[in-house]
C-alpha cells in the first residue's frame, strides 16, 4: 500500500531517497500484471504496445517515483523486470 | 530505461530454457525467483547445489535452475533427495515440488525423511490443485472446492501440511505465499543454512485452474486473496493453522535444533571405525 | 579395503581368510562391497533380508551407507541418487518387493543410473510362498517396467556365483551406465557352501566413464560415445550443473516431450546400447555339449540339477549337455541356437509356468523343446530330469 507520512521527515536534507533504474526484459514479460497491481508508489501501468508474446508489458510512469523496493522484481514470475540503483556521483 | 543489462540473477537459471513453461501469473516463477534470490543472497557455491523435483508443473523447476538437477518420477524426489544427501554429504539437497506429489504420492517419503530429521529442504509449491493434468483435487485442495475430479464439490479434509511437518519431526517449518517474497526468501535462506529437515509450505496461486474453478479468475484475484486472508503469526500452533477461504496463518510454526541422519550416521560410523 | 583382512563373528559365521563358508546372501553383500559398492538401500523381505543385514553390519565398516527405506520404491530412488552422487548402489528384494520398484527402475534406465537390483526369487505371484524358491520372475526383470528398454541379468546358481556375478553386475552396470538384475532364487540365496573370496588385487573393477571436457555450457550429458553408445556420466557435485530427468530428453538432457525425432533418437539408443554390445555381455557355460544329443538349457537353481542329472545320462550312455545361460538376459539366442542345430531335442527345466522356455524355443526353431516345470518348494530332482531326457530319447 502507498505510505503517504503526514509531517516532512526530521532528516529529509541529510538523507537523499536513491534513484532507481527501472528495466524491463519486455520480451518476457507475460502480462501477469503484479508488477503494476502491487507498487507501492504505482510507477508501473499497463503499455500499449504488444511484445513477442502477444501480451502488453508494463511500461514506466515516473521513474522518479520509483523507490526501488525491488518488490516488482522479486514477485515477478518471469524475471521480467528489475531495478538498480542509478548511480547519482555527478549528480542525478 | 533500457533493456541491454541482463537480470541480476541470470546466473541462476538455464538461459537457453527461459522463458518457462508456466503459464503467467503462476506462482511457479515466484517461487524460482525467491530461491534464486536466496541463493543469490547466501553466496552459495553453486556447485554444491542439487535440486530435486517430482512430476507437476513445479516439477519443471528443477530444469531451470542452473545447478545440478533432477527430475524424478511422480512422489519421489525426496526419496531421491535421500539418496543424494546420504552419498554425498556435502551437497546442499533442495527439494521443490507441488502438493500432490509430495504429499499425496509421495507422504510416505515425506514423513519418513522428516522422522529421520535428513538434512534437506523441502519447498512445497501448495495450489491446491494438481495442474499439470489439468486440474484434478488433491490433498490439500480445500472443502467444498470445484475441480475436474470434484464436480459436485470436494468432500475431502484437506491436510494441514505445517501441522503435518511438525508433527512429523521437522526442525525447521514454515509458511509463507508466494506474494511474501520478502519473507520467503528468508525462510529459504535459513532452511539451506540449517542443519536438519526444513520445510517451507508456499500458498501459490494457479489462476489458470485453482482460480478459474473457483471464482478468482485472474492471478491478480488470486494474490489479492492472499493478500487479505493472510496473517503473520510467528511460533503459533501448527494444529490450528489451517487454511480455509477467510484466513491463512503464514510464518514460522518451527525452529529448533535437533541432530540431522547425517550426523547421526557420521557418529555412528565413528564408533563403529574405533572398534575395530 | 580388502573384505578377506576382515575377522568379525556374527551368526556363527567366522570370516578370516579368504575359503570360508556362507550363505548365498551373504555372498552376494560381500561380492557387492569387494567391487566398490558403498550404497544399500532397501526393505526387509524374505528370502533377501540376509542381504540388507549383512549390509547394515559391513557398509558402516567400509565407510559405506546403509538405510533402510520406508519401501521398496524409495530405495530404488535412494539407489538412483546415491549413483548420480557418484557412488555405486545397490538393492536387493523378492518379487513383491520387485514390483513396487519397476516404475524407478524405468527412472534408472532413463536415466543411465548405473545400479545393481537383486531378486532373490520367490514363489509368487503376489505374496506366494516367501520362504520357497521359485524362478517367476525373469520376465517380469526384462518387461517389468512401461516402455521400451534392455537390461542385463544375471542367473547365479551357486554361492560362489552369488560373488562373483555380483562383482559382474556392477562392472557391466558401470560399463554400459544400466540396472544390473542379479536373478537369484530362495534357494541359491540361502544356502550355504564353500566359497573363495580372491584377493582385493585380483577383482577387476570397472567405473563409469568420465566425461572428457570439463564444466562448460558445451557439456551435453547424454551425448552417447560412438563405439558403445553410452555417454560418460557426469555426478552431482564436480561442477557440471546438468539436468537428468525422466522425460524423454535430449543430449544435453532438457525435456522434449514434442519431438517424434528425440523419442525415436533416445529410445533406440537405449536399446541399441545393450544390443549393440551383446557379444560382450553374454555369457553361457556348458559341459558335456560337444557331442550332446539332448541338451538341456536350464538357470539357476534349476541348472544344479540339471547338471547331476546329464552326469548320470552320461554314465548310462545317453549323450546329453548342459547350456546354462549366465546372462539371461540379453538372452543368449545364438548359443541356444547353434546348440539346438546340433541336438535332437532340448529340455528346459524351470521353477515357473514356463519364461525361459520361451527364449528357447524362439531361438531353437525346428528343434523340439520339451518344458519341465516345477513350482513349490523342491527345486527339480536331478530323476525327474534324467526322466523327461530318457523318454524323448525312446
Amino acid at each position: 500500500m502507498p505510505v503517504k507520512t503526514w509531517r516532512r521527515p526530521l532528516d529529509a536534507d541529510k538523507v537523499k531517497p536513491p534513484k532507481a533504474e527501472v528495466h524491463l526484459i519486455k520480451d518476457r514479460c507475460k502480462g501477469c500484471g503484479f508488477c503494476i497491481e502491487f507498487c507501492p508508489k504505482e510507477v508501473l501501468e499497463e503499455s500499449n504496445e504488444i511484445n513477442e508474446r502477444g501480451v502488453h508489458p508494463p511500461r514506466v510512469r515516473d521513474e522518479n517515483r520509483c523507490a526501488l523496493c525491488g518488490f516488482c522484481s522479486a514477485v515477478c514470475p518471469d524475471f521480467a523486470i528489475f531495478t538498480i540503483e542509478k548511480n547519482c556521483q555527478g549528480g542525478c | 530505461m533500457t533493456e541491454e543489462l541482463p537480470h541480476p540473477y541470470e546466473k541462476f537459471l538455464r538461459k537457453d530454457r527461459i522463458p518457462h513453461i508456466w503459464c503467467e501469473g503462476c506462482g511457479n516463477g515466484i517461487i524460482l525467483n525467491c530461491f534464486a534470490r536466496a541463493l543469490d543472497e547466501l553466496n552459495i557455491d553453486l556447485n554444491q547445489v542439487v535440486v530435486v523435483s517430482g512430476i507437476g508443473c513445479i516439477g519443471r523447476v528443477s530444469g531451470y535452475t542452473n545447478t545440478d538437477s533432477f527430475h524424478t518420477t511422480h512422489g519421489r524426489p525426496i526419496a531421491f533427495a535421500t539418496g543424494v544427501k546420504l552419498a554425498n554429504p556435502e551437497l546442499k539437497v533442495a527439494v521443490i515440488s507441488g502438493d500432490g506429489d509430495l504429499f499425496a504420492i509421495g507422504g510416505n517419503h515425506f514423513i519418513h525423511a522428516a522422522r529421520r530429521n535428513l538434512d534437506i529442504q523441502v519447498i512445497c509449491a501448495n495450489n491446491f490443485i494438481y495442474g499439470m493434468t489439468g486440474g484434478q483435487y488433491g490433498p490439500t485442495t480445500p472443502f467444498d472446492t470445484w475441480t475436474t475430479t470434484t464436480p459436485y464439490g470436494n468432500i475431502e479434509q484437506a491436510f494441514n501440511l505445517v501441522h503435518l511437518a511438525a508433527a512429523c519431526g521437522a526442525v525447521y517449518v514454515a509458511r509463507w505465499t508466494t506474494l511474501h517474497t520478502r519473507w520467503l526468501t528468508e525462510s529459504i535462506k535459513k532452511a539451506l543454512q540449517k542443519e536438519g529437515f526444513s520445510f517451507i509450505e508456499v500458498v501459490s496461486q494457479c489462476p489458470e485452474l485453482f482460480g478459474r474453478y473457483n471464482k478468482m479468475e485472474t492471478a491478480i484475484k488470486m494474490m489479492q486473496w492472499f493478500k487479505e486472508t493472510s496473517e503473520v503469526q510467528h511460533f503459533s500452533d501448527p494444529a490450528k493453522a489451517e487454511i480455509t477461504p477467510k484466513r491463512i496463518v503464514v510464518g514460522e510454526f518451527v525452529d529448533i535444533e535437533k541432530p540431522s541422519y547425517g550426523r547421526l550416521l557420521r557418529e555412528m560410523k565413528a564408533r563403529v571405525a574405533k572398534k575395530k | 579395503m580388502t573384505t578377506a583382512s576382515v575377522s568379525v563373528e556374527k551368526k556363527g559365521v567366522v570370516r578370516s581368510g579368504r575359503r570360508l563358508f556362507m550363505s548365498g546372501d551373504v555372498a552376494c553383500a560381500e561380492g557387492a562391497l569387494a567391487v566398490g559398492c558403498r550404497f544399500f538401500a532397501g526393505y526387509p523381505i524374505t528370502p533377501a533380508t540376509e542381504i540388507a543385514e549383512h549390509m547394515a553390519l559391513r557398509l558402516p565398516e567400509t565407510g559405506g551407507v546403509y538405510i533402510q527405506m520406508e519401501d521398496e520404491i524409495g530405495s530404488m530412488a535412494a539407489v538412483i541418487g546415491a549413483s548420480y552422487a557418484g557412488v555405486k548402489a545397490m538393492t536387493a528384494t523378492s518379487g513383491p518387493g520387485f514390483s513396487l520398484m519397476m516404475e524407478n527402475i524405468g527412472l534408472a534406465l532413463m536415466t543411465e543410473t548405473p545400479c545393481v537390483i537383486v531378486n532373490v526369487m520367490r514363489g509368487g505371484p503376489s505374496t506366494g510362498q516367501p520362504t520357497m524358491p521359485g524362478q517367476q520372475d525373469v520376465m517380469q526383470a526384462r518387461w517389468g517396467s512401461h516402455g521400451d528398454y534392455e537390461i542385463i541379468a544375471l542367473a547365479p546358481s551357486s554361492v560362489q556365483e552369488m560373488f562373483d556375478l555380483t562383482v559382474e553386475a556392477f562392472n557391466l552396470a558401470e560399463a554400459y551406465r544400466v540396472p544390473v538384475f542379479i536373478l537369484a532364487d530362495e534357494i541359491v540365496g540361502h544356502m550355504w557352501e564353500r566359497i573363495t573370496i580372491p584377493d582385493a588385487e585380483s577383482i577387476k573393477i570397472v567405473n563409469r566413464k568420465k566425461p572428457t571436457v570439463s564444466p562448460s555450457n558445451e557439456f551435453a550429458p547424454f551425448k552417447p560415445d560412438e563405439e558403445d553408445l553410452v555417454p560418460p556420466m557426469a555426478v552431482f557435485g564436480e561442477g557440471y550443473h546438468f539436468h537428468a530427468t525422466g522425460l524423454t530428453h535430449d543430449e544435453r538432457g532438457y525435456p522434449r516431450t514434442e519431438s517424434a525425432e528425440a523419442q525415436t533418437k533416445l529410445v533406440q539408443r537405449l536399446c541399441n546400447k545393450i544390443r549393440k554390445n551383446k557379444k560382450k555381455i553374454i555369457r553361457v557355460e556348458s559341459a558335456m555339449l560337444e557331442d550332446a544329443e539332448v541338451a538341456v538349457v536350464a538357470y539357476g537353481i534349476a541348472a544344479r540339477a540339471a547338471l547331476s542329472a546329464i552326469r548320470k545320462a552320461r554314465a548310462t550312455g545317453i549323450k546329453a549337455g548342459l547350456l546354462r545361460p549366465v546372462t539371461l538376459w540379453p538372452f543368449p539366442e545364438e548359443q541356444v541356437a547353434q546348440v539346438a542345430r546340433r541336438v535332437k531335442v532340448i529340455v528346459v527345466p524351470e521353477m515357473n509356468c514356463g519364461q525361459i522356455v520361451r527364449e528357447v524355443e524362439r531361438a531353437a526353431k525346428e528343434t523340439p523343446v520339451i518344458f519341465l516345470p516345477k513350482l513349490g518348494e523342491e527345486p527339480h530332482k536331478p530323476d525327474e530330469i534324467l526322466d523327461t531326457i530318457r523318454g524323448r530319447l525312446k
